[in-house]
């Protein structure tokens, strides 16, 4: 039979970021599938050359918007390694609380892109409109939606009160039943199941031989998460993977699906657990620099979250006043770093790997970034030869790819 | 501090081989340039949630034996690392040549750090 060359992306209806694939398809069946990347390739990590490596946080956060709370956090967590710095127990708790509610903004913004991408466009609004409530305690108490740079070398620059972690409670707590009330579209609707059940199957062997991570992985039934390692506060909080069977689109987004629950409840967990104390620490290290560098130390005002019309849905109470005592967002970092170190974070997509080379001068020699997204690629040229053309998107789809992040 | 197992040349296809077989994941390779002491290549393997790595330094030029044709997921990576920093690799299973990321034309390493040669008589 006559083979066809068919392009898909960069720009396509269901790409929410530039990825070329090349397929080449008989009738209507893929047979190969050979990607191109590139045209979002911005060299972020060749700016460590420039950049101190305070500066750098600023820089690892715009890797990728929609988890840039954790890319900050994997960087800090390895200079923290090269200079032995101990992050009060507090910061690792905030940490794990604003990790956790990127989590479940990016879930939601998938499962609306990916209910989007079978014309569930209802579905797609539904998801999106539970997803502005956690946009709202991000902006609340970090200032921003979606960059919220709150990581800094040694801790936190940001601190919750007692008000607004009973805010957070009371919002998790409406953002959940909204959640569960989409339960049985999502993992029961007709349309859902048929565009999804047996469509790009990867199957155990091949989720672990061919690198996936994240629900890519933990959907083929692997019970692995970088969470497990006990990072920040997760070693304290009982964490247990959630885990699919059957390696097809419909468990992905069953795991994605259900770690939004379960991010929810890790949060209120940290809240409730989260002990009282400093919030940063001042960090030495090796170098000749006797100055003390203050990070952070200037604080805008912090946008009011609550001062647009909410009235299209239920508001739990206003946001608690959110001004935080001057002072109390700063570290000194006092020293440069000298070392390698290896650190590991669960992103949304799956395991988030740095590799930081710092040589004793005020910039790090190597910032090597592995994204999810750049490990599940390989996955998903497997898994689409076989598939019928009209899955392509959906399969696509199914690994949320973040193109920024892969090329970075 | 982080703890490498040095890996030499020839070893790196036949050390790929073994922690195939022994079950561990291929996590990343990390490229670092080294200035005139040459490249250094990092080998993140991952097994039950513990890492080890491999640390291969080679003199600049040399061309360094894909791990791909055992670690299909290594493809990206190297040709990343080999439009990065020009590190060639022999036998990848799917050779961009150089154009992963970058135009064909293109013939600078944009991640080879700036060094002064002293000038061959």
């Amino acid at each position: 039979m006559a083979r066809t060359i068919l392009p898909f992306g960069p720009q396509h209806p269901v790409l929410p970021e530039p990825l070329h694939l090349k397929l080449t398809i008989e009738d209507e069946t893929v047979v190969e599938a050979l990607p191109t990347l590139g045209y979002v390739h911005r060299g972020l990590e060749k700016l460590c050359e420039v950049r101190d490596f305070n500066q750098m946080i600023q820089i690892v956060e715009r890797v990728c918007g929609i988890c840039s709370c954790l890319h900050a956090l994997c960087y800090c967590e390895g200079v923290e390694q090269i200079m032995g710095v101990e992050v009060p127990r507090r910061a690792k708790y905030l940490r794990t609380i604003w990790g956790e509610l990127h989590r479940v903004h990016s879930h939601l913004l998938w499962l609306g892109l990916f209910a989007d991408a079978f014309g569930f466009e209802s579905l797609f609004m539904q998801f999106w409109r539970v997803r502005e409530r956690i946009m709202d305690i991000m902006e609340a108490t970090c200032g921003n939606r979606v960059v919220v740079s709150v990581n800094v070398i040694g801790g936190v620059r940001r601190d919750l009160t007692p008000e607004q972690c009973a805010w957070i409670e009371q919002e998790v707590a409406i953002a959940e039943k909204e959640i569960r009330q989409l339960t049985s579209t999502i993992l029961n609707d007709y349309t859902v199941k048929k565009r999804c059940c047996g469509k790009g199957v990867l199957t155990k062997d091949q989720a672990y031989q061919l690198g996936a991570v994240g629900p890519m992985l933990r959907g083929s039934g692997w019970a692995q998460d970088a969470r497990q390692t006990g990072y920040a506060a997760f070693g304290e909080l009982g964490f247990e993977p959630i885990v699919e069977f059957d390696g097809d689109c419909y468990a992905r987004s069953a795991v994605r699906f259900r770690e939004t629950l379960q991010s929810l409840d890790l949060v209120r967990l940290a809240i409730a657990r989260m002990p009282a104390g400093e919030t940063a620490t001042n960090v030495g290290g090796a170098g000749d620099d006797d100055t003390p560098q203050v990070i952070g130390g200037k604080r805008g005002d912090i946008m009011q979250a609550y001062n647009r019309d909410k009235s299209h849905r239920v508001v739990a109470a206003p946001p608690p006043n959110l001004d935080i005592p001057a002072g109390a967002i700063a570290a000194k970092v006092k020293g440069k770093p000298q070392g390698e170190a290896v650190t590991r974070v669960e992103q949304p997509r799956g395991e988030l790997m740095y590799y930081l080379k710092a040589d004793g001068s005020k910039h790090m020699d190597r910032v090597r970034i592995r994204t999810p997204t750049f490990a599940n690629i390989p996955p998903l040229l497997a898994m689409l030869p076989g598939c019928e053309l009209a899955d392509v998107p959906v399969i696509v789809l199914s690994i949320d790819p973040c193109i920024s992040c892969t090329e970075r | 501090m982080l703890e490498t197992i040095p890996l030499s040349l020839d070893q790196v296809a036949a050390v790929a081989k073994e922690c195939f077989d022994d079950g561990w994941r291929q996590v990343t390779m990390s490229a670092v340039d080294c200035g005139e002491a040459g490249f250094e290549i990092l080998y993140h393997y991952d097994k039950d949630l513990v890492m080890k790595h491999y640390r291969l330094s080679i003199p600049k030029e040399t061309v360094v034996p894909s791990i791909s044709p055992v670690y299909f997921c290594a493809l990206l990576i190297e040709n990343e690392i080999r439009d990065q920093f020009g590190i060639c690799f022999s036998d990848i299973v799917l050779d961009f040549g150089g154009a992963l990321y970058l135009e064909a034309e293109v013939r600078a390493m944009p991640f080879c750090k700036v060094s002064v040669a002293e000038k061959q008589s």
